[in-house]
């Protein structure tokens, strides 16, 4: 790319500056620390899905050798949840077990093994409630509530909004396409457990070192569970062995580890067993959707109705937000004047859901990818150019007001096609073999925070002393995506260092600036914005304490590897360093800071503030399949992707997310699933987790994994750092469409849900043979009460972003009348 | 609250083990994996645990040269082996060309399964130095990695292949 030659560091494939930690084992992970005089705590968690707790004993638990403590609901009066409207779980249940795997004690021992044996003599006496399974049932049985809030019965969320008249579009109309899909939920299974260790400080303060995404919102729920000041409490977030979202939510185990570190004055250390993890979940939501779609003769978009069950599990977490996302981002890609759409998010007696990779936004694109692809079919157009004749403009908006900024769709299009051989390839290979194309597009940071407020998103410090020093404070964490590399990297651009000079200080809540967390896609947007302001008003002093020196203009100054010196005027030179020490001279002990507040949302009406970003990226991809029709094998030999990502900080990367976004992708494509079975009713008729293990909860491995061919397309956004969006979700999104989409085109059956197993594809080969229609997939649609939609105009038909309350005629009518006068 | 109680003796275990290549003799309950009593035990935090059943290769370490699940191993088995974990992989200041490779080919994201992914592809290339891609495919089956989708692993482990051999013809 010619852009990376403009500068030093950014655009360069480098080593991250975390690597040489990485690769020698010296990287300490929550699980490495130790302290001394540390106790170890195990959870006491539930056998039933959905029951009262009627008593619970600990005496034999406490007098067992070694125990220090035991904890249960009682110790904890308050409850939590990451949303302010979701505040529904306790540390440990006090009354009530809403899944298997609900933690109602805790045990805090000398050592684990300790722990471990009086958890055994803990005895809880439970009373059995009826177990809702699945949304279907949650909705049809209103009187077994798992929780006494939402909008009634199991109902959690229920979200519905309008952008134009949907229906009289989908009239007008010349074809309508009405499907419904099934995306099976599935879970992050980061490497590393969570684990978590607090540490008292007296005076009731405390710091907990955790495997946390979001130590700053972490922060905020430990304060409200225990009662103590935010500013006594200190959170570190460890460098997390992955994350995809399974570290977001504040966990239970986190706050028992602090209340009894507080209780104990002494250190106490968790760490969770991988069939924990699979209970503490929080990932993907498994979403029935339906779509009903028009389309004109020429395969262009009239109107969308969306409608979205998703089975939430016992607990609300992210949920609120997962709701909106399978909404509020299906617009983005192509022209859609007129959308529709109604979400709904019920309780399971399962383990939470929340936000995986992509949060909401891969199961409705899945969707809508492989509709595409019955419409691009049947009206008889190439699935590729049906799409390119209608891939969204740049510096839009769209119907459901949603600015769209940079957008290299179209660029991302033709180079999957150009680069996979797709004209070649599409129904022309020989069967058995097939190519599918889809896109995506997602958002580069949420542009509210989960808790309103007014304040910047992310905040960075920056020092530099008459060593040369420069070190960087910022609130973000490293979950493995890289960005201490990019906060790093643009302060070493900035200043015309090597990101070597860099020493990143990041995740700490008692020492470095307010940073919302990894999550969203928005660190290198959010603290790269506020890199820059902080590292561009470090550079000023620089430059005109430099300026003075050597007797130049500042305008003439560059800071350039390591060297600060006047522009064509080679004597006129000086190290980094002495640089320095003269604005230390000149200024006194330095410091900047910089802060990034995302732009306003453009709608104004309620809930106008989800899915609006200070920009989008955009991606394309071909994955190619090769289907056994004797056993349903769905191999995949090659995948082809383009990410739109509008500068790419460290190409190397930037690659690695593209190719792990594509990996997790084939995975949810084509095995994985979080499911669950009923024990015989001998055995207790409980809801438990099928496959709580790495060996039976199937992901891809070394051997399944395809070439992937990345494409990076670079169009600077103009509202992000050098103009880099985000790479760290996106590319996983059009991955799960463009293998069903490439099953079809392989053996001409329709699979309309994920995974893909080979079950599935017999089971629809059988269904060709027999002459019906070569589908598997849910059959129907619940019957869900959905709110009255929030009706906005478009932008395109006059409105302002606001809400209208009468009826649409008359609005329309309104905008007409204000036109002619 | 129960701090008159009996304390804990469950060191009860005793072997003698050569550790990167030095001689460590180490006490520790007889029930604990190899696994645990390097972490807890000796302090080499650097081999890691994704489900201490034998089912990630996160805490694959190299005994008398054979990659082997530490979390499937009872220490007590393990008495004078020989044992390499990812803290002996460089020589003094010097990554090991594994690593060196790692860094430059993307091969570590979050770097969880980085240990044990590296010692598993030393003993391998130790015992074939010239592996094909599928072979390190194969090689590494064990060795799950959540973050980067394996293609970059293999690119490392390629180059490292070459590097090594590189170095050999030259000594
Ligand atoms: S921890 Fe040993 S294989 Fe997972
Ligand atoms: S780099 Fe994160 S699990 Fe492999």
């Amino acid at each position: 790319m010619s852009s990376a030659k403009k500068f030093d560091v950014i655009g360069h494939a480098r080593r991250r500056v975390d690597g040489r930690a990485k690769v020698t084992g010296q990287l300490r992970y929550a699980d490495d620390l130790t302290l001394p005089r540390m106790l170890h705590a195990k959870l006491l968690r539930s056998p039933h899905p959905h029951a009262l707790i009627e008593a619970i004993d600990i005496a034999r638990a406490r007098s067992h050798p070694g125990v220090q403590l035991v904890l249960t609901g009682r110790d904890f009066p308050v409850p939590f949840g990451i949303m302010p409207v979701s505040q529904d779980e306790y540390p440990l249940a006090p009354e009530h077990v809403r899944y298997v795997g609900d933690p109602v004690a805790a045990v805090i021992a000398q050592d684990e093994q300790a722990a471990s044996e009086a958890l055994k003599l803990i005895e809880v006496t439970y009373r059995a409630l009826p177990t809702i399974a699945t949304p279907e049932e949650a909705l049809a049985h209103p009187e077994t509530r798992i929780h006494d809030y939402g909008e009634s019965g199991n109902i959690h969320r229920n979200q519905a909004f309008e952008f134009g008249d949907v229906e009289e579009a989908l009239a007008q109309s010349d074809h309508v396409f009405e499907d419904v899909f099934f995306f099976e939920g599935s879970t992050h299974m980061p490497m590393e457990q969570h684990a978590a260790l607090a540490a008292s400080e007296g005076d009731g303060r405390f710091t907990l070192w955790s495997s946390t995404q979001n130590p700053h919102y972490l922060q905020r729920q430990l304060a409200r569970v225990l009662q103590l000041p935010a500013a006594h409490i200190r959170v570190i977030a460890c460098d997390n062995g992955g994350g995809f979202g399974g570290k977001c939510d504040p966990a239970n185990h986190e706050m028992v580890v602090s209340k009894a570190a507080l209780m104990l004055g002494r250190p106490v250390k968790i760490c969770l067993t991988r069939e924990e993890v699979f209970y503490l979940h929080r990932g993907r939501h498994p979403v029935l959707m339906k779509f009903r779609t028009g389309v004109t003769r020429d395969g262009k978009l009239t109107g969308m109705h969306l409608q979205t069950l998703l089975d939430g599990g016992g607990y609300g977490s992210h949920g609120p937000a997962s709701t909106f996302y399978t909404g509020v981002l299906t617009p983005l890609t192509y022209e859609l004047p007129r959308f529709k759409f109604e979400a709904c998010r019920v309780f399971t007696n399962k383990p939470a859901c929340g936000p995986k990779r992509g949060h909401g936004t891969p199961q409705p694109r899945f969707g809508q990818e492989v509709q595409l692809d019955k419409i691009a079919e049947r009206l008889k157009l190439d699935p590729a150019d049906l799409r390119l004749n209608m891939v969204t403009k740049a510096n839009s908006l769209t119907a459901s007001w949603l600015k769209i900024g940079s957008n290299g769709l179209a660029e991302c299009i033709r180079q999957v096609v150009e680069g996979s051989g797709w004209r070649q390839k599409h129904g022309k290979l020989p069967e058995g073999r097939g190519v599918g194309i889809a896109c995506s597009s997602y958002m580069c940071g949420a542009g509210v925070s989960i808790y309103w407020n007014k304040m910047p998103h992310s905040g960075v410090a920056l020092t530099l002393d008459r060593s040369g020093q420069v070190t960087v404070f910022c609130g973000a964490t490293e979950v493995g995506q890289g960005s201490d590399d990019v906060l790093a990297a643009i302060v070493a651009e900035t200043l015309g260092i090597s990101t070597k000079e860099v020493r990143c200080v990041t995740g700490d809540t008692g020492i470095t600036p307010v940073d919302l967390g990894s999550y969203s896609s928005r660190v290198t947007i959010m603290m790269g914005n506020a890199a820059l302001q902080a590292a561009g008003r470090a550079r000023d002093m620089l430059v005109t304490a430099a300026a003075e020196q050597l007797e130049v203009l500042p305008a003439s100054i560059v800071l350039s590897r390591g060297r600060v010196f006047a522009a064509g005027d080679a004597a006129k030179s000086m190290s980094f360093a002495e640089a320095v020490v003269y604005a230390e001279t000149k200024f006194g002990t330095l410091g900047t800071v910089g802060s990034y507040t995302p732009p306003k949302p453009p709608g104004k009406f309620k809930a106008a503030g989800v899915g609006p970003s200070p920009a989008y990226s955009f991606s394309a991809c071909v994955v190619e399949v090769e289907v056994d029709e004797h056993t349903g094998w769905i191999n995949v030999p090659k995948v082809w992707i383009a990410h739109d990502i509008g500068r790419a900080l460290n190409p190397l990367l930037a690659r690695g997310q593209v190719i792990g976004g594509v990996y997790m992708g084939l995975g949810e494509a084509l095995m994985e699933e979080q499911v669950f079975r009923r024990l015989p009713p001998k055995l207790s008729d409980a809801l438990v987790h099928k496959i709580p293990s790495l060996l039976e909860y199937k992901s891809i491995t070394s051997l399944d994994m395809p070439e992937v061919e990345v494409i990076l397309v670079e169009d600077p956004d103009p509202n992000c750092p050098f103009g880099a969006k985000e790479v760290g979700q996106g590319p996983l999104l059009p991955v799960m469409p463009a293998v069903a989409n490439a099953i079809f085109d392989a053996v001409g059956v329709r699979i309309d849900e994920v995974p893909i197993t080979p079950e599935k594809v017999l089971r629809a080969l059988q269904l060709k043979r027999e002459g019906k229609n070569p589908r598997v997939g849910p059959e129907r649609f619940p019957d869900v009460h959905y709110a009255e939609p929030v009706f906005v105009l478009p932008p395109g038909e006059g409105g302002d972003g606001n809400e209208t309350k009468d009826h649409y005629k008359q609005a329309v009518n309104k905008v007409a009348e204000r036109a002619v006068s | 609250m129960n701090t008159m109680a009996k304390p804990i003796d469950r060191r009860k275990a005793h072997i003698r083990l050569r550790v990167n290549g030095e001689e460590v003799e180490v006490s520790f309950a007889p029930y604990k994996t190899l696994l645990e009593v390097l972490r807890e035990d000796l302090d080499l935090t650097g081999t890691k645990h994704g489900c201490e059943l034998g089912e990630c290769g996160a805490c694959a370490v190299l005994v008398d040269g054979q990659p082997l699940l530490s979390c499937l191993k009872l220490a007590l088995e393990c008495d004078g082996c020989s044992i390499e974990t990812i803290e002996g992989l460089a020589e003094g200041p010097e990554l090991h060309p594994l690593q060196a490779a790692f860094s430059d080919h993307g091969g570590s994201q979050c770097g969880y399964c980085t240990p044990g992914v590296l010692m598993t592809a030393k003993g391998l290339l130790d015992a074939e130095p010239n592996p094909s891609r599928e072979r390190i495919k194969e090689a590494l089956a064990g060795n799950l990695c959540r973050c980067t989708g394996y293609q970059q692993i293999v690119d490392s482990v390629e180059d490292a292949a070459r590097v090594i051999n590189e170095q050999r013809a030259k000594a």
